[in-house]
C-alpha cells in the first residue's frame, strides 16, 4: 500500500509552548485514522500541521511525495487534494449551499461552472441534501452545515480527507448524520485522519487508533485492541473517563 | 421672516451651490472609497513601511481638524509648492476637493479595516484548505463579507462627507453654505435662509439613505448569526 502521509518528528511551539512534541505517524493509502485523546493534546495541532494551516516548528511532514514542510512546495496545489472539515463548518456565509461548494473549483479552474453545478448536485445527493442547494448557510441547522462543509471539500476531488472533531459542535441528534456520511466516505476508500471525541465511531470505523496526551503518541493500535486491552495507564485513565461518563475524571483527562 | 421672499429671490442661487455641494461629495467619496481601500490594504500589508504610510495618514487625518487642513491644502500647498513651481495655485474647488477625499479615505480606511477584521478567521481557514492562495480567498470570501459588515459605517461616513463639505465654505468653496451667506449678507434673511439650507441637506441626505438602505437590503441574505466559536 502506498504512503500517504508521513511525519517524522513534528515539534510544534505556540511562542514558549511545546504543543507538539515530536509525533511520528505514517497513513497508508484508503486507511482510516481516527487520533482521540484529552483536549490540549494537541491533536488538532497535528492534523492542521497536515496541510500546514498550522506551520511545524520541526520535523517532516510528506503528503503523496510532497514535503510540505519545504518552505518552497507551493502548498496552495498540495492543499488542492487534502480536503478539511472543521469543528465551527466555516461554511462560506455568504454564498449559498451550491456556491460554496462549487467556489474552489471553479476559481481554481479544476472544473468548468457547468461541471462544478453538476459535481456539486451529484454531492448534495450523495449528503442528501439536494433540496437544500439556493438555502444559505443560516437557514441550515448543524448537522446539515457540517455535511455540506463535507461536499465542499470533496468537490476538489481530494485524495485524503481530514477531519478536525467534526461532530463536536452539533447537537446529539445530528451527530449520526454526519457519522453516517463520514462512514460512506471510509467505505468507498476515502484515505481520512479524523480527530474525534465519537469512540463509537472510531471503534467501528477506524482502522487505527491513536491516542495522543500532551504532545505525544502514547499508544496507537486498531480499535479493537487499544480500546479493550490498553497497554498504558494513560490511555486506560482516559478512556475510563470517556466511555463511563459517571466515572471520576482522571486528573488531566478532565475535557 | 420671509419665506416666501427667500424661496422666490434664493431659489436659483441656493439651487447653484447645493449642486457643487452634491459633486464634491460625490466625486471625493468616490476618490476617498479608493484611498481607504490602498490604505486599508497598507495597513495589513507583510511590509512594514506601507504599514506605517498607512498608519501616519490616518493618523494625521484623524487628529487634526478638516478645517485646518483645508486651509493647509488651499493656503499652504501653493505656498510650499509655488517654492519650486512659481506663481503655483489651487482652485477652492480643487482643494476642497483634495481635503474632502483625504479626510474620508480614513475615516473609510478605518471602516474597511474593521470590516475585515470581523469576518471569522474559520472563513479564511476554509478558503486555504481548499487551496485558494490568500489573494483569491480575500477577493471571494473576506471582501464580500467585510463589505456587508461594513455597509452600515460606510453610510455613516457618506452622510458626514455630504455635511463636511459645508465646512469647504470657509476657503470660499461655491457650495450652498457659501451661497446662503452671500444671499443673507444682502438680505438679513437668516432664519428663513438657513432653514431652506437645512432642508436641502436633510433631502439629499434623506435620499442617500432611502437608496443605501436599499442596497444594505438586498445585501443581507444572512439574517440569524448563528456562527459557533472554535474551541
Amino acid at each position: 500500500m502506498k504512503e500517504k502521509i508521513i511525519v517524522k518528528n513534528l515539534h510544534k511551539y505556540f511562542h514558549d509552548l511545546e504543543v507538539l512534541r515530536g509525533i511520528d505517524l505514517t497513513v497508508t493509502e484508503g486507511e482510516v485514522v481516527c487520533i482521540i485523546g484529552p483536549s490540549g493534546s494537541g491533536k488538532s495541532t497535528m492534523l492542521r500541521c497536515l496541510n500546514r494551516l498550522e506551520q511545524a516548528t520541526k520535523g517532516t511532514i510528506i503528503v503523496d511525495d510532497i514535503t510540505i514542510t519545504d518552505k518552497h512546495v507551493n502548498i496552495n496545489h498540495v492543499r488542492e487534494n487534502i480536503g478539511m472539515v472543521f469543528q465551527s463548518f466555516n461554511l462560506f456565509s455568504h454564498l449559498t449551499v451550491k456556491k460554496n461548494i462549487t467556489l474552489a473549483p471553479v476559481d481554481l479552474k479544476k472544473m468548468s461552472r457547468e461541471e462544478a453545478d453538476e459535481t456539486a448536485m451529484q454531492l448534495l445527493n450523495r449528503v442528501g441534501l439536494a433540496d437544500k442547494a439556493d438555502s444559505y448557510p443560516s437557514q441550515l441547522s448543524g448537522g446539515q452545515k457540517q455535511r455540506v462543509a463535507i461536499a465542499r471539500a470533496l468537490a476538489m476531488k481530494p485524495d485524503i480527507m481530514l477531519f478536525d472533531e467534526p461532530t463536536s459542535a452539533l447537537d446529539p441528534e445530528m451527530i449520526g448524520e454526519v457519522l453516517q456520511v463520514m462512514k460512506q466516505l471510509a467505505a468507498d476508500g476515502m484515505t481520512m485522519v479524523v480527530v474525534t471525541h465519537e469512540m463509537g465511531f472510531a471503534r467501528d470505523v477506524a482502522d487505527r487508533v491513536i491516542f495522543m496526551a500532551d504532545g505525544v503518541i502514547v499508544e496507537e493500535g486498531p480499535p479493537n485492541e487499544l480500546f479493550l486491552n490498553p497497554k498504558h495507564q494513560r490511555t486506560r485513565d482516559f478512556l475510563g473517563c470517556v466511555l463511563d461518563h459517571t466515572a471520576p475524571p482522571a486528573e488531566a483527562a478532565a475535557d | 421672516m420671509d419665506f416666501s421672499r427667500v424661496l422666490s429671490d434664493a431659489t436659483l442661487l441656493l439651487l447653484q451651490g447645493l449642486k457643487v455641494t452634491v459633486i464634491i461629495a460625490v466625486i471625493s467619496l468616490l476618490i476617498g472609497m479608493v484611498i481607504g481601500f490602498v490604505m486599508c490594504l497598507f495597513g495589513m500589508s507583510r511590509i512594514w513601511i506601507l504599514r506605517w504610510i498607512s498608519k501616519i495618514y490616518i493618523w494625521i487625518i484623524r487628529g487634526t481638524p478638516m478645517i485646518v487642513q483645508a486651509f493647509i491644502v488651499y493656503f499652504g500647498f501653493p505656498q510650499l509648492i509655488g517654492m519650486f513651481v512659481p506663481g503655483f495655485r489651487l482652485e477652492a474647488f480643487s482643494a476642497g476637493l483634495i481635503t474632502l477625499s483625504l479626510n474620508a479615505g480614513a475615516y473609510l480606511a478605518e471602516i474597511f479595516r474593521g470590516g475585515i477584521s470581523a469576518v471569522d478567521p474559520g472563513q479564511v481557514e476554509a478558503a486555504r484548505s481548499l487551496g485558494l492562495s490568500s489573494a483569491r480567498t480575500m477577493v471571494k470570501v473576506v471582501l464580500p463579507q467585510a463589505f456587508r459588515v461594513a455597509i452600515p459605517s460606510m453610510v455613516n461616513q457618506f452622510i458626514i462627507t455630504i455635511k463636511d463639505t459645508s465646512i469647504l465654505s470657509v476657503i470660499g468653496l461655491a457650495d450652498i453654505v457659501n451661497k446662503a451667506k452671500v444671499y443673507v449678507g444682502a438680505s438679513y434673511q437668516f432664519f428663513a435662509t438657513y432653514t431652506i439650507v437645512a432642508v436641502y441637506y436633510l433631502i439629499i441626505i434623506s435620499i442617500l439613505m432611502i437608496v443605501l438602505k436599499r442596497v444594505e437590503k438586498k445585501m443581507n441574505y444572512e439574517r440569524k448569526n448563528n456562527r459557533k466559536k472554535p474551541a
